[in-house]
């Protein structure tokens, strides 16, 4: 059979401009200005007076053939047969014809996408594969992001936050989703359940004790047969030795819970990056709906939209009104849990009279 | 099939609200869809994916799926019950990297999905969170055959385990007049310099590169690649005054004040009573918020570069890591400015090569070895742009400062005889 192997082209990264709207290559380097004239609509002028439309629409991010096939249609018809994908998975068109924006618009929404997520909006969650498709996931991210975009459609769809908001969510504490203003994440909360008669067949031990951040992992002989133990009092459930070895199960149909974090904001506008901040956790892992998760991030984007001021990120705003007011406004406890161990956790402690009353 | 179907009662669920929904996806391909391959594993897929949603758990595990040649690109997935669920036990994700910048004509969406309906389930995403066309699902067979058809008309797989991955970049120069990069050529001129690195992992763990045109950062470079590009320059910006006046005729003083002036983390801005605009240029920081809100009045210098950050990853095994700054400034004009960038990446990655432990990430190595000796094994100069402040703590040899001191002395005199 070898000799029928096709051996690879290893072309790697294919080159854009082959496939960019004219426009852009024509102006590629020589942008002046944008506007936005609408939510979900951009408008980017060259300077040579040259202008580019672009119009955004969420999705359910994974397609299937159909609906690609639809979008293509849509991109036939109504744009010029050029699109881009955002970060967040949406589907951008372009067009040089103003006259050919609203009717596009008109195409997509009747066929159930929704154009927005653009400037301050709601953007679409980031987020990965879940039950679907990943092999430690404890929960399903593309149920999640659906039950939550039905309840922020209006956000995604109109400019209301005070700046733009970027959710994500991640169905293990490896977080694929990324960080976010808000970030609904799985927190495990019990120790992994060994299977002792799989794990010397299945996984190579050292790199498992080496995997564990706590070294709560030590190689053990049970019912005379080499496996692992874990120290249950130094455990933090953080799921990072079943990758490695998945007889050491950590997902758990009770035990499994979501957790919600805020604050994390990849820009340098205004202050350096930051990383999100835990706000709530024990909420319950709870399909096809999860609606407990859902009710804590309008209650966060509530207070969010209320108390912020114009182009402040949500970490911008906790950071001008003070964790405890962040508490007070959206009603959720502050516990032991928040307040940090881990290494460098000291430069998260307030050493000064910095006190708001 | 029609009486086959398994039953979704939780999955239905989520056909409910305005959001599209991806199940009611799956079944349109389960219910419309003429090749009954695809039916069929749309119908068993979503009868696991059911199973999951009672019982609150994945039974997909990995193994060992590859195309011939390479060692890497394919998301292997074997179902746990795939006796309940036969025609989905097979379930592999073939990563494949995007052009640069993310850009197709609906010709080439439809001939990508063409070859998928033929070899795999007909589930694609654009794109998975490292930066892939994610085709969902196939079996061992035809991973193969639709590598080999697609792979003929210009497309390549990315990365999967310990290797180079898939580069992101933003749309950067193609449409937004923030950038301070030709973002697309960084992006392809990296990538395809660790072509083998790709597709043969032998590295410690995973390594990304992200592109990002501006200090906004869209593609997040520097919380989640090991090597950021970030575009910037080093001139003064511009300031129209004539749409600066016409800013603040039409948002009023007060917001202007409010939004702009007070928000620039630097104080590098001032008002003037004739509604223009002073910018203190030696002090401004590039944090790009001013010029995002001011989008016609205010825009980059012209002196343009690029700022690189080393290690930035998210929790495990350490804790969160930002990318550190290595290189504050430097020019992406010429070829020989694009060696220096591709140079750096490779001494970045063979010091990460051989001093990384297993599983350990850029940045956890360069936290394990401190960032001096990091920058000693790839040949850098330290810099005070890498370090927020000097250190507080006194525990540390000092023997040698004479000649760090002189070093730095000579250094500032190269740069200087250099300009003149």
């Amino acid at each position: 059979m070898a000799q029928d192997h096709r051996p690879p082209i290893e072309s790697g990264c294919p080159d854009g401009f082959q496939y960019m709207h004219p426009v852009m290559r024509k102006n590629y380097g020589d942008w002046d200005y944008h506007e936005h004239p609408r939510p979900g609509v951009l408008l980017h002028v060259a300077k040579n007076g040259d202008q580019i439309w672009t119009v955004r629409a969420g999705t359910q991010r994974i397609l299937d053939v159909f609906t690609l096939r639809t979008l293509c249609d849509i991109g036939d018809k109504f744009a010029d047969g050029y699109v881009r994908f955002t970060i967040r998975s949406n589907i951008e068109y372009m067009v040089s014809d103003e006259a050919k924006v609203q009717p596009m618009i008109d195409a997509l929404e009747a066929e159930g996408f929704v154009v927005g997520g653009t400037k301050n909006s709601v953007a679409m969650i980031s987020h990965t594969q879940g039950w679907l498709h990943c092999d430690i996931p404890g929960t399903d991210a593309s149920g999640v992001v659906k039950a939550m975009m039905d309840e922020l459609i209006d956000e995604f769809k109109e400019n209301n936050m005070p700046n733009r908001v970027h959710m994500t969510t991640s169905c293990c504490q490896i977080n694929c989703g990324g960080q976010g203003d808000i970030a609904i994440n799985v927190q495990h909360t019990k120790p992994p359940k060994i299977n002792h008669d799989l794990v010397s067949n299945v996984c190579e031990r050292p790199s498992v004790v080496a995997r564990c951040p706590v070294a709560a992992i030590r190689p053990a002989l049970v019912n005379g047969k080499p496996s692992l133990e874990v120290d249950e009092k130094k455990c933090i459930c953080c799921g990072a030795c079943f990758p490695p070895c998945p007889p050491m199960q950590i997902n758990d149909a009770e035990y499994s819970k979501l957790a919600i974090w805020v604050g994390g904001n990849h820009s340098n506008a205004r202050g350096k990056p930051t990383f999100q901040k835990l706000v709530a956790a024990g909420i319950p892992n709870n399909p096809p709906r999860w609606p407990e998760a859902t009710a804590i991030v309008k209650r966060i984007l509530t207070a969010y939209k209320d108390d912020a001021r114009d182009w402040e990120r949500i970490n911008d705003w906790v950071e001008r009104v003070g964790w405890p007011r962040f508490f007070e406004l959206t009603g959720l406890p502050f516990t032991k849990f928040h307040i940090d161990n881990w290494r460098g956790a000291r430069r998260s402690l307030n050493s000064s009279t910095h006190i708001r009353f | 099939m029609a009486d086959q179907h398994h039953d979704t009662p939780m999955l239905d669920e989520l056909e409910n609200g305005p959001w599209p929904s991806f199940i009611s996806g799956f079944k349109r391909l389960r219910d419309k869809h003429e090749d009954k391959r695809i039916s069929g594993m749309a119908n068993d897929l979503l009868g696991q994916l059911e199973h999951s949603y009672e019982t609150r758990k994945g039974y997909w595990k990995g193994g060992t799926v590859s195309v011939f040649g390479y060692g890497s690109g394919i998301i292997p997935r074997f179902s746990e019950v795939g006796d309940s669920f036969p025609e989905s036990r097979e379930f592999h994700t073939l990563r494949v990297q995007p052009p640069a910048g993310n850009y197709y004509t609906t010709d080439m969406l439809r001939q990508l999905g063409d070859s998928w309906e033929k070899w795999g389930s007909g589930l694609v995403t654009f794109h998975g969170q490292t930066g892939n066309i994610m085709f969902i699902g196939t079996s061992t067979d035809n991973t193969q055959h639709f590598f080999d058809e697609i792979n003929e008309y210009g497309w390549d797989l990315g990365g999967a385990g310990p290797c180079v991955r898939t580069g992101m970049s933003c749309v950067g120069a193609a449409r937004c007049e923030m950038s301070g990069l030709d973002e697309m050529k960084i992006h392809r001129t990296l990538l395809n310099n660790f072509t083998d690195d790709v597709h043969r992992p032998a590295l410690p763990y995973k390594f990304k590169f992200k592109v990002s045109g501006c200090g906004n950062d869209c593609m997040n470079a520097i919380e989640r690649s090991d090597f950021a590009i970030i575009g910037t320059w080093r001139d003064d910006m511009k300031v129209d005054q004539e749409e600066v006046k016409k800013f603040v005729a039409r948002k009023g003083r007060e917001y202007v004040i409010d939004n702009v002036i007070t928000r620039c983390p630097t104080k590098a801005l001032s008002l003037k009573d004739d509604d223009t605009m002073d910018v203190d240029n030696r002090n401004c920081v590039r944090c790009m918020h001013c010029m995002n809100v001011m989008v016609k009045a205010l825009s980059p210098g012209d002196d343009k570069g690029a700022t690189i950050l080393i290690g930035g990853k998210r929790t495990l095994k350490i804790g969160d890591l930002m990318g550190t700054v290595v290189v504050p400034f430097m020019k992406l004009d010429t070829e020989e400015d694009y060696e220096k960038l591709t140079e750096m990446a490779e001494e970045t990655i063979d010091f990460w090569a051989e001093n990384g432990l297993e599983h350990e990430r850029c940045g956890e190595m360069v936290e394990r070895i401190g960032l001096v000796n990091f920058l000693e094994g790839v040949g850098i100069e330290v810099d005070p742009n890498m370090v927020n402040e000097p250190r507080q703590s006194s525990y540390v040899r000092m023997d040698g400062w004479d000649e760090e001191a002189e070093k730095w002395f000579t250094r500032k005199a190269e740069e200087k005889a250099a300009a003149s």
